[in-house]
């Protein structure tokens, strides 16, 4: 490494020279990169939050997107070249990942880029690979970028959407005359997810008591509590991300709140239920994109667990390592198919792809390119009905995936 | 709207004032007696978080968590006085901010490398799960309990800054501490207990929020903005205020989640602002202090 000899220079040595010496040193490490470029590797772009409130989701991710590559790579790769994947912090930040993303695709010379969490994050990322024409698959459970205005071919979608997991959710868990309250995070994931249940509640015939719309990342709910328990719902939805999941359903439980009603979250977080504990997430009930306990009524969830458990000493696969595993893996499939990496070429696989990598098979709808999947409906555990530490959750439902769980192209406002 | 609701609420509001107060306290206390605007105040309350939660697991009690949390913070308070802070007595305002500032990263980071950066389970203690009717609706135990231990702190803050002689020390000592040195007192051995008091208060603060909140590497942050709006709309250095302001914040807070629950984290720097406009150096500020 050139830039440490700077370090022993001579005490002599005149700064002009140490300056043109490290400058050498930088065009040195510049130039393997230059030369990476040249050669046939197969680069994915990678962002994803390693920082910040959605860390631990998104470890999973890039532990799960590393194991689809290494398994391409063990057998040969595609058409006889290496793929690898390029991991970069978005600081759920949407300038953040939108500058890395530009980076990967400008200066990487990346073939296409899977990631993102968050719902802004996506749409900064898709903005950036949209323009210059980059195939990107995002892992956000918001799916605005499905719609019209967002939308490019080289779009694709691979996590369940808002309308898939509330309609799930509610199926299972409202019935006709009930009444139905809401504690909503003011931003777009939460807005999505409410507008979700409303619909849901419409077909089935629950009435709506009322909505909170709380602010996003909020540390405390207790002030909001007495007056969803005035509202005397009989199933409470909470429609918040991460810690604010936590955090919400913790407060609710220290009112009492699981005495008079139903807990019910769009999507349940694997990393959120370890974070409070059994005792407090017990009884609630959530839609999940994957949960590793699929393993006993589904082949291929059983062969992702072994082959991530023989990738991590053991541990299981999470929700959202899942995405990481699915959206690269599907990415990779499209691309064996289309014999290498030209767009147009991947693109068309993608659309034409069927592909079952963590629970059953699944495509990208043609118009608006969302993955059509199966829900999944997981209801909380108690302590004393696990099994074991990785028990955490019952399958309530499993939905196998279909077009009419999502709403319609027209709808989304594509041509049909 | 319904009377017993707004009293339910004005509850709510208490107890989430008594973690502010506490917070603010220890922050108002540091600037007001050493000048020094700590920023690892946040960092320090998550650090409280944890050791309360890692002695609690060693113990096996909640209680001894929450009384040798505050204690084993506040002595590794007083070693970063002691270590770092105290050189920068004299300087400009800025470096022991800077200073801080640049602490509270490496203490998150050091949380994040020892105990990982998800969230920890902090289980509310046995004794206090569970709901009391207040009679005009169900409140949860602990916070009732968090409420009357602020109280109780507080009066024994007041009764020693008050009444005993080494309040008189630490009062004259943040008016002028160049004639506490002509009378022969060793004001640097009070420097170094304020702190040390000023961080184990936010440790306390952090053991008490633990159950209330899931325990992670970031919980701080928020708590250390918030104690900030609070001293500033008490005045800078103003214990009084630092009480008066976290009531009114956490009461504002939890009656506005009523009306407009949005609204609920922008109202605390309306009110900030509000206050500014009106008093400068905030409700109970000296003048030419802020």
């Amino acid at each position: 490494m050139p830039v440490y000899e700077t370090k022993s220079r001579p005490a002599g040595l005149s700064r002009r020279k140490a300056m043109m010496a490290m400058s050498a040193g930088v065009a040195a490490l510049a130039m393997p990169r230059l030369g990476r470029a040249a050669d046939d590797t197969i680069r994915i772009g990678f962002p994803t939050p390693l920082t910040g409130p959605f860390a631990a989701e998104a470890r999973d991710q890039v532990k799960c997107a590393e194991l689809a590559v290494k398994l391409v790579n063990d057998k040969g790769g595609i058409g006889g070249r290496k793929v690898e994947l390029l991991v970069r912090d978005d600081k759920l930040n949407a300038g953040e990942a939108a500058t890395r993303t530009l980076e990967l695709i400008e200066k990487d010379k990346v073939h296409a880029v899977v990631g993102a969490l968050s719902s802004a994050v996506q749409l900064a990322v898709n903005e950036v690979t949209r323009a210059r024409g980059v195939i990107y698959v995002s892992i956000s459970q918001s799916d605005t970028i499905n719609e019209v205005k967002d939308f490019s071919k080289f779009t694709f979608h691979e996590a369940l959407n808002p309308h898939m997991t509330t309609a799930a959710v509610a199926r299972q868990t409202l019935k006709k005359g009930m009444k139905v309250a809401h504690l909503v995070a003011d931003y777009a994931y939460g807005h999505e997810m409410l507008r979700g249940f409303k619909r849901a509640q419409a077909s089935i015939g629950a009435e709506s008591v009322g909505e909170i719309l709380h602010p996003f990342g909020a540390a405390d709910y207790s002030t909001f509590m007495p007056r969803l328990m005035s509202m005397r719902p009989d199933v409470l939805c909470i429609s918040n991300f991460g810690r604010d999941q936590a955090n919400a359903i913790k407060q609710a439980v220290d009112f009492g709140i699981k005495q008079q009603m139903k807990i019910v979250v769009p999507v349940i977080l694997h990393n959120q239920r370890l974070a409070v504990g059994a005792d407090v997430f017990e009884g609630v009930v959530g839609g999940a994109n994957y949960y590793w306990g699929l393993e006993t009524q589904n082949k291929t969830a059983a062969e992702f667990n072994k082959a991530f458990r023989t990738a991590n000493g053991g541990a299981i696969p999470t929700d959202y390592g899942a995405y990481g595993y699915s959206g690269v893996g599907s990415l990779l499939q499209a691309m064996q198919v289309a014999g290498g990496t030209d767009t147009e070429k991947v693109v068309a696989a993608l659309e034409g792809l069927q592909y079952d990598l963590t629970k059953g098979p699944q495509h990208y709808r043609k118009c608006d390119h969302q993955s059509v999947q199966s829900v999944l409906v997981l209801e909380s555990k108690k302590k004393s009905a696990m099994a074991n530490e990785n028990d955490l959750f019952a399958i309530v439902a499993n939905d196998p995936g279909a077009d009419e769980m999502l709403r319609s192209c027209s709808e989304l406002g594509h041509a049909t | 709207m319904d009377l017993s609701l707004i009293i339910m609420q004005l509850f709510s509001g208490i107890a989430l004032a008594a973690v502010l107060v506490i917070t603010a306290l220890g922050l108002t206390i540091v600037f007001g007696m050493l000048g020094v605007v700590n920023f690892a105040h946040g960092a320090l309350f998550m650090i409280g978080a944890y050791a309360g939660l890692y002695l609690a697991s060693l113990t096996g009690s909640f209680w001894w968590g929450l009384l040798l949390a505050p204690v084993l913070v506040g002595a590794f308070g007083m070693l970063i006085e002691f270590v770092l802070v105290r050189r920068l007595y004299g300087r400009s305002i800025d470096d022991p901010l800077l200073l801080t500032f640049g602490l509270s990263y490496i203490l998150v980071e050091g949380v994040r490398i020892v105990f990982g950066s998800d969230g920890i389970p902090f289980p509310t203690p046995p004794q206090l799960i569970g709901v009391v009717d207040l009679g005009v609706g169900f409140f949860p135990k602990y916070r009732l309990f968090v409420i009357a231990l602020v109280a109780v702190v507080l009066l024994v803050l007041w009764l020693m800054l008050e009444r005993t002689r080494v309040g008189l020390i630490v009062r004259a000592g943040a008016r002028d501490p160049q004639i506490m040195r002509v009378l022969g007192v060793d004001i640097g051995k009070v420097w170094l207990a304020i702190f040390g008091l000023g961080v184990g208060l936010a440790a306390l603060g952090g053991v008490l929020a633990g159950p209330m909140r899931s325990v992670n590497p970031e919980m701080g942050t928020l708590v250390l903005a918030e104690a900030f709006v609070v001293t500033v709309i008490g005045g800078l250095g103003s214990i009084v205020g630092a009480v008066v302001a976290g009531l009114m914040v956490g009461i504002c807070i939890s009656m506005v989640a009523l009306f407009a629950p949005e609204m609920a984290t922008i109202v605390m720097f309306a009110l900030m602002a509000a206050v500014l406009l009106v008093r400068p150096q905030g409700l109970f500020g000296l003048k030419g202090r802020a």
